[in-house]
């Protein structure tokens, strides 16, 4: 299957590095998207066409939006289990205040996500709770507070200009593929050239050594897990477009493990002190395009689970061989 | 105040002097009063949040306070229990299991499946497939030192996945003969107790001696405590590791068999988000989530007190079923933070 | 005095009693070789152990003596050459089997389970069964305060090990040790955390030990502790085998000489400490001024005063609030009432932040867990509290942080492959140079240090020293926290002395001394030593037991809650920075 695919037993020396786990953790990732690119490329009718990587990318973009906020919680050694009920609260707070403009209901829905993370934030820095605990009551009530809210109902969505995020394009790339894209580099930018990031990345790497040189500790953690509830409310309000309707009681189900192993897939260690955001982006396009290949084989639901669940492990494996040396 | 007190008291029940007279062999210093209370309130609070509520509900609403709904939350209840009773050992070992939700739900169409052969097949089944499961998870976190929590979303994947290829991507019920004695174990009562809350309290009471009463359970205390420190005094880490994870992965996979028998089918749908309503239970019943300390009872607590929770929001007909979540999430806010707070305030009495 | 039930005879205990007069050694290894990748941290290493005595184990940083631990213990495996105990080869796969032929090992940071009972870390294992194969608890506690009196020590068996004092855990694995039968018992940095009455309650166990004929392996940097209890040394360096032989005999200077592998006339010329031998002109108007600084059970209105270009020593034993008191100045411990000024200007609500703002830095206690950030690089560790100050609208400038970072690698000679190098990759005394740069780039007026020479090698000990100097010099105001005393009153150029969470006492100009020192330290009315009502019935040289919860743990790591305990990986005692990896 595509997971031997990715480890290529070395030929010549040249290809010597490719004996060393380090050399997995960093490039690993790339090499497993380009491995199934070409599978692809090579087994897989209709597979290589604009038309169909031009779906993959719009279906990816949502879970990379999530990821990418997942990944800056990871890096402060936390998580973040309610990001799933955040998108549904989104979903269901966006046709509620849609009659008020399409401007107001959008930053209702994100002014939502935004106090999830600032609860989720209070809860971890202020009360010292554990992030799975802290997380965990959204992750429950989120969504309850959500179908409370939408009625339990799915609501059509009308308003064009919504429906334009789903759907439109700019310069032939879809809004959605474009929004994520840039949040990429944002992401990218904060972490690597800002104080924020360069803080996260501290606080997560020895919490009370960047207390004591006087970081803003619990600042950083409240916006950290507040950029998270805003990113996931972002991706609750495309996925919401995409689907031209408001389904608060399925959507972002289980989006908090595929962002989880589409950050782990990508090479951030769960332990934080270190946040990989390329690598993230990476990570969720390995798991979407392994999942369509093996859709377009016409191989189940079930394997797909499976082959997902074998990526996770050789990926933390591959990590963990890293740090034990 | 230390001269007189302790010499003809024991020990147990003398909590007040710090400290005795060195000259006597006998006494020996106690924990304060109020460190003590405090570790009480840690440990059975849940239990009177849960009397105080059932106390309430009795009152507001008669329906509640009968038999038939008693029984009804019980019955409800023990699937959850069983599976929580693995995930408290797990959690004091400071691991996690994410993927008992999917293995429960394997367990219940394994359970199904095989039942058509009697009853042994049906539960040997799946504790089989579901106990190697957990050992999986278990080599994999022990031996090959891999995070818990990743490994068993792994395998919460896996799970699923194999459910899934064993019922046609889902589209296949495998159903339990009826009157079978299988049927009978998921459905049957000894006066008036239903055999699935007889099978969880069986398992409560094995569970509390193990965990406290045998060098196992000390053991699993240790590693959760300080995993290096267990290692440097011998202490068979991995093993205990190991075990525990199949320990998990077999309770939960039996917990799935039991609630098919009572259903009469091996549901595929069931089962998704349970771990984390196991977790919910178990980190309200007192047990901390970094592992090192935690109890058999308040997990139990935990447990009847979500499912309390459920049925009080279905006594009250007008409210959407959606506040159940609602509340269960507010309870576990509430019940957390508290917990934090008096933990804290333990440690500066 | 020994515990009654702790002696049946071991299987291998035959053998090793008759061994006092005999020369078999309990404990042997035999041209012991051990190598990581790049590094020998082993190089052909023989070394015996005999019955009875106990025998110092002496080196830098980096000499091997933690691998070589880790080597008779079974942690490690070595390359080459073998391990005997009592004269048979022996080969530990595990730590375990270390223990269970008789070898025990006390960790400098003790390695018990912190959330679990003073008789469950004992028995953990071994617990006591009663006939229905359960545990049997009461028996359990009965011996284990059986035990514990043999060691003079008092506590309740039932008791949460965390909430006791540093020293009465260590008591704790001791007894442990003691009771599985152990024919040897090394102990790594045994008093790196302990008050003196707890050492004398240690000495005197160690003295217990010899007189049953067990063997103990003393690691230790203190020199007056091994000239008062060992018998022989044995001198590591580079991982080769220096000296071994009678302790008494061997003069100090030729001790320290051999473990430095420098001339003894440069180590007399150098003195033993990096510092210059004159003081330095402090300024008339104080920089920081601390008054009435209180926290409950803590700190009970401490007043300090700290002078531009003066070293202020601030003394005291382990628990008597130099660490709280630093930690207070800065912001990081929450006081219940107190006034700090620096340079006229009163600090409104201390933050560390806003302590560094006024021109207050420290270097922390405990490297490891709050100084540095290991997956970090360098070039981040050093810039890590000047972050703001180098960045524009919250961008960070490559270019203004290079800048800075070769200023102070040059400065402070911190090794390191480059500045991206990884600080966890760097030994112990490179890393504390890296802190230092960290609060050194801030430009401060105030520089605390809270043991800045503790557990780094010899030689990177006086280059801090004598950069403590410099920069006192220069006109900064430096607080020197220091357990070691030739440090303290050679570095210091005043000492102020707290006991029990207030000041005691202060020594300027000639006072600075070592007897002066030691007389304002074990001041020994016994209502001002302690100030708990109870200490009046404590047994002579009775191990402080029942410290208050909060005091114990919380002075010695951040996290003074038991459940934030985490205990860090690799940072643990088999002495991290010696590992090469």
């Amino acid at each position: 299957m595509t997971t031997q695919a990715t480890l290529p037993r070395p030929a010549a020396k040249p290809l010597a590095r490719l004996r060393d786990p380090a050399w997995y953790q960093e490039y690993g990732v790339y090499a497993a998207v380009a491995v199934v690119l070409l599978f692809n490329a090579l087994f897989t009718e209709h597979f290589m066409t604009a038309d169909n990587l031009r779906t993959q990318l719009v279906q990816v973009a949502p879970i990379v939006i999530v990821a990418l906020g997942m990944a800056l919680v990871i890096g402060t050694e936390g998580i973040d289990l309610s990001v799933g009920s955040t998108m549904a609260l989104a979903a269901a707070l966006l046709p509620l205040y849609l009659g008020y403009g399409l401007v107001p209901a959008l930053l209702i829905a994100l002014l939502a996500g935004a106090v999830v993370g600032a609860i989720n934030g209070t809860l971890v820095s202020l009360v010292g709770l554990q992030p799975i605990v802290a997380t965990l009551a959204l992750f429950v009530g989120g969504r309850g507070l959500a179908l409370v809210m939408a009625d339990g109902q799915l609501k059509q969505i009308v308003n064009p200009d919504i429906l334009a995020l789903g759907t439109g394009s700019f310069l032939g790339i879809p809004t959605v593929v474009l929004i994520a894209g840039v949040l990429a580099l944002a992401v990218a930018f904060l972490v690597q050239r800002t104080t924020f990031g360069r803080q996260i990345v501290a606080i997560g790497g020895n919490r009370s050594a960047s207390a004591l040189s006087g970081l803003p500790v619990k600042r950083v953690l409240i916006g950290v897990y507040i950029l998270c509830g805003v990113m996931a409310a972002l991706a609750g309000i495309l996925a919401t477009a995409r689907l031209t309707a408001s389904d608060p009681s399925s959507l972002g189900t289980l989006m908090e493990l595929s962002a989880i192993t589409a950050v782990v897939v990508g090479g951030t260690p769960l332990n934080g002190g270190s946040i990989r955001v390329l690598g993230t982006v990476a990570g969720a396009l390995l798991m979407q395009l392994l999942r369509a290949t093996l859709v377009k084989h016409d191989l189940p639901d079930s394997t797909a689970q499976i082959a997902q669940a074998a990526i996770i492990i050789a990926a933390v494996y591959v990590a963990r061989e890293r740090r034990s040396r | 105040m230390n001269k007189t007190q302790p010499a003809t008291v024991p020990p147990a029940e003398a909590p007040a002097p710090l400290k005795s007279a060195p000259s006597r062999p006998e006494p020996r210093p106690e924990r304060s009063t109020g460190s003590r209370i405090g570790a009480l309130v840690q440990r059975q609070g849940v239990l009177a949040v849960l009397l105080t509520v059932i106390l309430i509900a009795s009152f507001v609403y008669p329906t509640f306070a009968s038999v038939d709904n008693a029984r009804g939350i019980t019955v409800q209840a023990s699937f959850l229990a069983i599976v929580a009773l693995g995930m408290t050992l797990v959690i004091i070992t400071g691991g996690i299991d994410l993927s008992v939700g999917s293995v429960f739900a394997l367990g219940g169409v394994l359970a199904a499946w095989a039942s058509p052969w009697g009853f042994f097949a049906a539960l040997f089944v799946p504790l089989v497939v579901c106990g190697t499961i957990g050992l999986v998870n278990g080599l994999l976190i022990a031996r090959a030192n891999m995070a818990p929590f990743i490994v068993t979303l792994a395998s919460l994947l896996a799970a699923r996945g194999i459910l899934l290829a064993f019922t046609d991507e889902g589209a296949t019920t495998y159903l339990v003969p009826k009157d079978s004695a299988f049927a009978e174990l998921g459905q049957g009562s000894v006066w008036g107790f239903g055999y699935p809350i007889l099978i969880a309290l069986a398992l409560f009471g094995a569970g509390g001696l193990l965990l406290q009463r045998t060098s196992f359970g000390q053991t699993l205390f240790a590693v959760g405590g300080s995993s290096d420190a267990a290692t440097l005094m011998g202490l068979p880490v991995a093993r205990t590791k190991i075990l525990v994870y199949t320990l998990s992965g077999l309770l939960a996979g039996l917990a799935g068999a039991l609630n098919a028998a009572r259903l009469s089918s091996g549901v595929t749908i069931v089962g998704v988000g349970m771990e984390l309503d196991a977790i919910s239970a178990v980190v309200i019943g007192g047990t901390l989530l970094i592992g090192g300390a935690g109890s058999i009872s308040g997990t139990l607590w935990g447990v009847l007190l979500l499912a309390v929770i459920q049925n009080l929001i279905n006594q009250i007909g007008s409210l959407n079923s959606s506040y159940q979540s609602v509340v269960s999430g507010g309870f576990l806010i509430v019940v957390v933070v508290a917990q934090r707070y008096l933990a804290r305030s333990r440690r500066t009495t | 005095m020994a515990p009654t039930h702790a002696t049946p005879p071991h299987p291998e205990t035959a053998g090793a009693g008759a061994a006092v007069a005999e020369p078999v050694p309990v404990l042997e290894a035999r041209s012991v070789s051990k190598r990581f990748p790049g590094v020998v941290a082993l190089d052909d290493v023989s070394f015996a152990l005999r019955a009875g005595e106990v025998h110092a184990l002496v080196g830098e940083n980096g000499a091997g003596k933690s691998t070589l631990i880790k080597v008779l213990t079974g942690v490690y495996q070595s390359d080459e050459g073998e391990v005997r105990v009592s004269g048979q080869p022996v080969r530990f796969a595990r730590p375990f089997e270390a223990q269970q032929a008789g070898i025990s090992t006390i960790y400098q940071e003790v390695n018990l389970v912190p959330l679990m009972s003073v008789a469950r870390n004992i028995f953990l294992g071994r617990e006591p069964k009663n006939r229905f194969g359960l545990i049997d608890f009461p028996r359990m506690n009965r011996e284990t305060t059986e035990l514990l009196d043999g060691f003079g020590v008092r506590v309740d068996p039932k008791r949460p090990l965390h909430t006791l004092g540093i020293g009465t855990q260590q008591m704790v694995a001791l007894a442990r040790a003691v009771s599985v039968q152990a024919q040897v018992v090394i102990m790594d940095e045994p008093t790196s955390s302990l008050e003196p009455r707890e050492v004398e309650t240690l000495f005197r166990v160690i003295e217990n030990l010899r007189g049953q004929g067990i063997a103990v392996l003393y690691v230790s940097h203190r020199m007056d502790e091994l000239y008062r209890i060992c018998d022989r040394v044995t001198v590591l360096r580079d991982g080769r085998h220096i000296h071994t032989g009678e302790l008494a005999p061997l003069e100090r200077m030729q001790l320290v000489s051999m473990m430095l592998g420098r001339d003894m006339a440069e180590v007399r010329r150098d003195g033993l400490t990096g510092f210059a031998a004159e003081g330095h002109d402090a300024a008339r108007t104080p920089v920081l001024t601390a008054k009435g600084l209180n926290r409950r059970h803590q700190l009970h209105g401490i007043s300090v005063e700290l002078y531009a270009g003066e070293v202020l020593g601030l003394g005291g034993l382990l628990g008597s609030g130099r660490s709280e008191t630093a930690k207070a100045l800065t912001g990081a411990l929450p006081l219940d009432g107190g006034e700090i000024t620096v340079d006229g200007k009163r600090l409104g609500r201390p933050t560390p932040a806003a302590a560094i703002r006024a021109g207050i830095s420290m270097l922390p206690e405990d490297r490891k867990a709050e100084g540095i950030v290991p997956g970090l690089s360098v070039r981040e560790n050093i810039v890590l509290a000047a972050m703001p100050r180098l960045s524009k609208a919250g961008i960070v400038s490559r270019a203004k942080q290079d800048r800075i970072v070769d200023i102070f690698m040059k400065r402070l000679r911190i090794k390191a492959s480059s500045p991206e190098q990884k600080v966890g990759e760097l030994s112990g005394g490179n890393q504390q140079k890296v802190l230092l740069a960290r609060w050194l780039c801030l430009e401060p007026k105030v520089l605390l240090l809270d043991e800045p020479t503790r557990g780094i090698d010899v030689g990177a000990k006086a280059e801090v020293q004598s950069l403590i100097d410099e920069l006192a010099r220069e006109g900064l105001a430096v607080l020197l926290i220091s357990s070691d005393i030739e440090e303290l009153i050679e570095g210091a150029d005043r000492i102020v002395v707290l006991r029990g969470g207030a000041v005691a006492g202060e020594l300027a100009g000639d006072e600075v001394d070592e007897s002066r020192l030691l007389e304002v330290l074990a001041d020994h009315t016994p209502d001002t030593v302690n100030h708990t009502p109870d200490t009046v019935n404590r047994a002579p040289g009775a191990v402080l037991a029942d410290r208050t919860p909060d005091a114990g743990p919380s002075d010695r790591t951040p996290h003074a809650a038991p459940g934030d305990h985490t205990p860090e990986p690799g940072g643990k005692a088999p002495a991290g920075q010696e590992d090469p990896r």
